[in-house]
């Protein structure tokens, strides 16, 4: 007992002497809600972290928990963290809204920056990145690689991020190919290699022959290269998987967002905000095009160029609806709430989505 | 050498109290040389695993919280596991408590008053016992083994609860979403100070009931014997068939209301993942704490530091949060072996001469 | 036409795992042995495999360290259930509990990472057939050895001594012991071959199925095989009957989705479990087959009483 006592005690003087040393190196944490490995979402997000250690690794210590699920142990790994001493922390998953908001309560001296979510406070910000406008280009593209006009696109669950994305993609299509066609199957799993393998081979089996995933998981592509067909990756990078199957990816970068947020921290411009960054504030990054023909390189660097520079947006109405009905001013952007919250198909998608 | 069983006479009384704690501290030193080997200081990394969630009031808080559904469900596990009936699915117990209780806010959302929290509750525990029959009934009738029937049944009711979050129980409000509207007044549970809810209580209440039946009531002999003997049972009267049905309508009724409970307080609403896996934890708490109450309580808690302990390593050391599952698993191998010295003797004998009767 | 074969192909890589963990379980269980740990060896057997097939480009090391990696972990169950007498459900549910831990550590390094695929047979001429070329002769070397297995557990339990001496022990160790026969040595056999199968299913994930690894990547299968066993009455070629039904069940979600009918994909998720437990209740329900077929020493330990 005593040796702990001791080990405890020279613990605490060697944290307190280092804090001392170091001069107020403020702490910012992160909640990833699943592995950092993952090579996909919580991965992402951890190298917005790195950079963030790299770029301010004198004023800054970052520390993280990962693998925290949504739920009850949520709100106990944040206020774990306010009570290390960060001073600001990141939640990334939309399932820690409340916890985030609970915790931000109880810490009106720490920031609080929630992923994909709605609650602001005085305190407390929502990012969230325009994955959408990334679908919108590779819907483009789609359409244009795609010999059977069917592409297969393989999904998780029917939130609004989701919908939003096989929409954007279809519009993006449909500006190329107006009967192109896209075949959805729902995996129930943001990450489940072995479903997205079998979705992708049914997919294929059934006249797609080009893959879109909105799953974290390498395997569709994987199952693509094996059988010749090409696909786009997802979150991240994915070349190294499918070297010939990969045509682009859409990257998601947070390390712009989160070094100039912990920046604003460190020198107190810090307000809460409702960011939601697009193409042009670099969130959203387009993989470097591979495996496809010159003119269609032309075509995507162009498009994408035009939705960073807001001449082009995706939802610009007006928009018909599945159910033939007409939503948005012609020549206007569709409102951010109503993307938020989207849970309809546009027309030419045939599938019904689950409600 | 071989290593021979040598059964004692009788249960060594010795063993019966030093067993846990040897598997303990086994598990520390399997412990301690794992973490050598990722190159950390054993002793610095098994106190922030087990001694510094102890050493703040919001820690022991979070503690009593993270454990009171662990001591809740392991005691109905205990008493099930007892009677030899082997009950795996107290996970979708618990799913299908919170979905039933779950119904009052999510119906009627602007109904408060002192009788909501009471019909909650009630209605977590039935939603758990329905849940739970259903297995007792498949094994009873048909004779199908419950263990495989129960945890298939678990999968089943995360689904269902899924499928309600995601579709008819969505909240109007929430931006399509998967979640239900949020609990409000009377549909939570009231809390001493900020975190500690009332949940603690009824789990301490479950470790004194199943003390009082195991120790003094006739129901406890009935579930010992049946569990131990059951053809001494039969002849004693008492009724293998019913046994079961108690044992998975209390453990599912327990598992119900720590369902109840969590939705009720730490998550606030129904979402799709409510609890971290409670129930399977709670298996092993009932195994750890060898199937009696007190030992139930204490191994609650134990594992309860464990899991804050992981989360704190994870933040203090860079250590992954993989290895409080480890411990946990290490943690339950040891107690079974130590549990051998409790029946038998261990003693190393020379090698057999060989014997007349050749085996092959 | 090529959807159906698509479809067809996607059953056998979806059910293979199933029967490989069965026909492995079901030796045990023959025995006497009832081991749970069968998802805990899976996993293990995936991540070994994985680790193995990376770190040395080789498939076929790949493979031999998914079966080192479940018969490593069986011995634990075997020391523990047989040596030590412990309770058999607890030690299985501990191991399955162990192995996904550490599954989850070892695997750690190797989450994100591309994994070397065990290429599927290719012969001449007659993988190029249309249609049934592919299905017949374009497979992984697993599936069928998947098979092969099942043809040697079915002969050797059923026409062989050895067979026999495993059935006594599993039917009455007490008659098999008063006989000369080593019933702890049979039975530590037995489950380190039930580990071996479950170790290769698990690697036949990771290295054909999707050559990856992530945490829990075995997704309940194990358990699902353990219901197989049952549901095949203890008898080998049923056991691959039910095999290829659960798979099929398992990803047919996949296919009525496109169809479009207005069933919630949850409930098509469920599905498999839905189906188990109906198979686990009819089997069952049918008392003169489960006591004509279900070795009556299951689970019971034994201790030599000399």
């Amino acid at each position: 007992m005593r040796r702990f006592l001791g080990l405890a005690a020279a613990l605490a003087l060697a944290l307190s002497a280092g804090g001392a040393i170091a001069q107020e190196k403020i702490k910012a944490g992160w909640i990833y809600v699943g592995p950092i490995g993952d090579h996909g979402w919580s991965y992402q997000h951890n190298q917005g972290r790195l950079r963030v250690e790299q770029e301010l690794g004198d004023k800054v210590e970052t520390i993280f928990i990962e693998n925290v699920a949504e739920g009850p142990d949520a709100e106990r790994a944040i206020e774990r963290l306010a009570r290390e001493g960060a001073k600001i922390i990141f939640t990334t998953s939309f399932g820690f809204m409340e916890a985030t908001a609970k915790v931000a309560k109880k810490f009106p001296d720490v920031k609080f920056e929630h992923a994909t979510g709605i609650l602001t406070a005085e305190n407390m910000a929502v990012y969230n990145a325009r994955f959408y406008e990334g679908r919108y280009v590779i819907g483009q593209i789609a359409a244009k690689m795609s010999k059977s006009g069917v592409a297969g696109y393989i999904v998780s669950f029917p939130i609004p991020e989701v919908v939003s994305g096989i929409n954007a993609f279809m519009l993006g299509a449909q500006s190329v190919n107006p009967d192109f066609k896209v075949k959805v199957v729902w995996v129930n799993s943001w990450y489940d290699p072995g479903k997205e393998a079998d979705a992708a081979k049914v997919l294929f089996g059934q006249g797609a022959d080009i893959i879109v995933q909105h799953t974290d998981s390498t395997a569709p592509l994987q199952i693509a290269e094996e059988q010749g067909k090409v696909g786009f990756g997802q979150a991240s990078d994915m070349i190294k998987f499918a070297p010939k199957a990969q045509l682009t990816a859409i990257v998601d970068d947070w390390s712009g967002y989160y070094v100039s947020r912990v920046k604003a921290v460190l020198d107190g411009s810090w307000t809460t905000a409702i960011v939601w960054g697009g193409i042009d504030s670099g969130m959203v990054n387009i993989a470097p095009f591979t495996n496809m023909p010159d003119d269609v390189v032309k075509m995507a660097t162009e498009t994408t160029e035009k939705i960073k520079t807001h001449q082009l947006s995706p939802f610009t109405g007006p928009i018909t609806k599945q159910d033939g009905t007409v939503v948005g001013e012609a020549g206007k952007s569709l409102p951010d709430e109503d993307i938020l919250s989207m849970n309809w198909y546009v027309k030419g998608i045939d599938d019904q989505l689950p409600q | 050498m071989r290593l021979v069983l040598e059964r004692r006479a009788e249960h060594s009384r010795l063993m019966m109290v030093m067993s846990p704690v040897l598997a303990i501290a086994l598990t520390l030193v399997a412990g301690g040389i794992i973490f050598a080997i990722r190159g950390l200081d054993p002793l610095e990394a098994l106190y922030v695993y087990f001694i510094e969630p102890v050493t703040t009031i919001w820690s022991v808080e979070q503690l009593l919280v993270k454990a009171a559904p662990l001591v809740l469900i392991g005691i109905g596990l205990a008493v099930c596991y007892l009677a030899n009936v082997w009950n795996i699915g107290a996970e979708g117990q618990l799913t299908a408590g919170a979905i039933l209780g779950g119904i009052i806010p999510v119906l009627f959302p602007a109904w408060q008053s002192p009788l909501v929290l009471a019909c909650m509750l009630l209605l977590g525990i039935i939603g758990g016992m329905i849940y739970g029959a259903i297995p007792a009934l498949l094994k009873v009738r048909f004779g199908a083994n419950e263990i495989l029937t129960s945890l298939m049944l678990v999968y089943v009711a995360q689904l269902l609860l899924d499928w309600l979050v995601r579709g008819p129980w969505r909240d109007p409000k929430g931006f399509n979403f998967p979640k239900s509207v949020t609990f409000d007044g009377w549909q939570l549970l009231p809390t001493i100070g900020y975190t500690v809810h009332i949940g603690i209580i009824f789990a301490v209440i479950a470790v004194l009931a199943m003390a009082v039946v195991m120790g003094r009531m006739l129901k406890g002999f009935e579930i010992r014997v049946l569990g131990n003997a059951p053809r001494a049972g039969r002849f004693a009267g008492f009724s293998r068939d019913r046994m079961v049905f108690f044992c998975f309508l209390l453990s599912g009724g327990l598992a119900g209301l720590a369902g109840i409970c969590e939705v009720m307080s730490t998550v606030g609403q129904l979402q799709p993942t409510i609890s971290p896996g409670y129930g399977f934890t709670a298996i092993i708490i009932a195994f750890l704490g060898r199937l009696n109450p007190v030992g139930v309580l204490l191994a609650g808690l134990l594992l309860a530091i464990s899991y804050l302990g992981g989360e704190a390593a994870q933040v203090t050391l860079g250590v992954s949060d993989k290895i409080a599952k480890v411990f946990q698993g290490i943690l339950l191998f040891f107690v079974l072996a130590c549990d051998t010295l409790i029946l038998y003797r261990i003693r190393f004998q020379p090698p057999l001469a060989a014997h007349p009767v050749s085996a092959e | 036409m090529l959807e159906l074969q698509a479809i067809i192909l996607t059953i056998i890589t979806a059910s293979t795992p199933f029967l490989l963990a069965a026909i492995g379980e079901l030796v045990a269980e023959r025995s006497g042995v009832l081991n749970l740990g069968v998802e805990g060896m899976m996993v293990v057997g995936a991540v070994c495999g994985f680790a193995a097939a990376y770190s040395t480009g080789s498939t076929f090391l790949g493979v031999l360290a998914a079966i080192a990696a479940g018969t490593l972990l069986s011995a634990l169950f075997g020391f523990l259930t047989l040596t030590l007498v412990a309770n058999q459900v607890a030690t299985g549910l501990a191991l399955t509990l162990l192995g996904l831990g550490l599954s989850g550590i070892v695997g750690e390094s190797f989450v994100g990472l591309p994994g070397v695929k065990l290429a599927a047979i290719y012969i001449p001429v007659l993988t190029d057939i249309p249609f049934i070329g592919r299905i017949l002769f374009g497979q992984d070397p697993l599936v069928y050895l998947s098979f092969i297995l099942t043809g040697v557990v079915a002969y050797l339990l059923f026409k062989t001594r050895i067979g026999l001496i495993i059935r006594a022990v599993g039917s009455s160790h007490q008659s098999a012991h008063a006989l000369g026969y080593r019933v702890i040595a049979v039975r530590y056999s037995c489950v380190l071959f039930g580990g071996a199968c479950s170790g290769l299913a698990g690697g036949f994930l990771s290295l054909a199925y999707t050559p990856q690894w992530i945490e829990n990547m075995t997704g309940g299968r194990g358990w699902i095989a353990l219901a197989l066993v049952v549901f095949s009455s203890w008898l080998p070629w049923r056991a691959a009957i039910g095999a290829y039904l659960f798979g099929t069940v398992w990803i047919l979600n996949l296919y009525v989705q496109p169809l479009g009918l207005p069933i919630p994909p949850q409930l098509l998720t469920s599905l498999p479990y839905l189906v188990t437990i109906l198979a686990l209740v009819i089997i069952s329900a049918n008392r003169m087959l489960t006591r004509l077929n279900t070795p009556a020493c299951l689970g019971q330990p034994f201790v030599p009483d000399r």
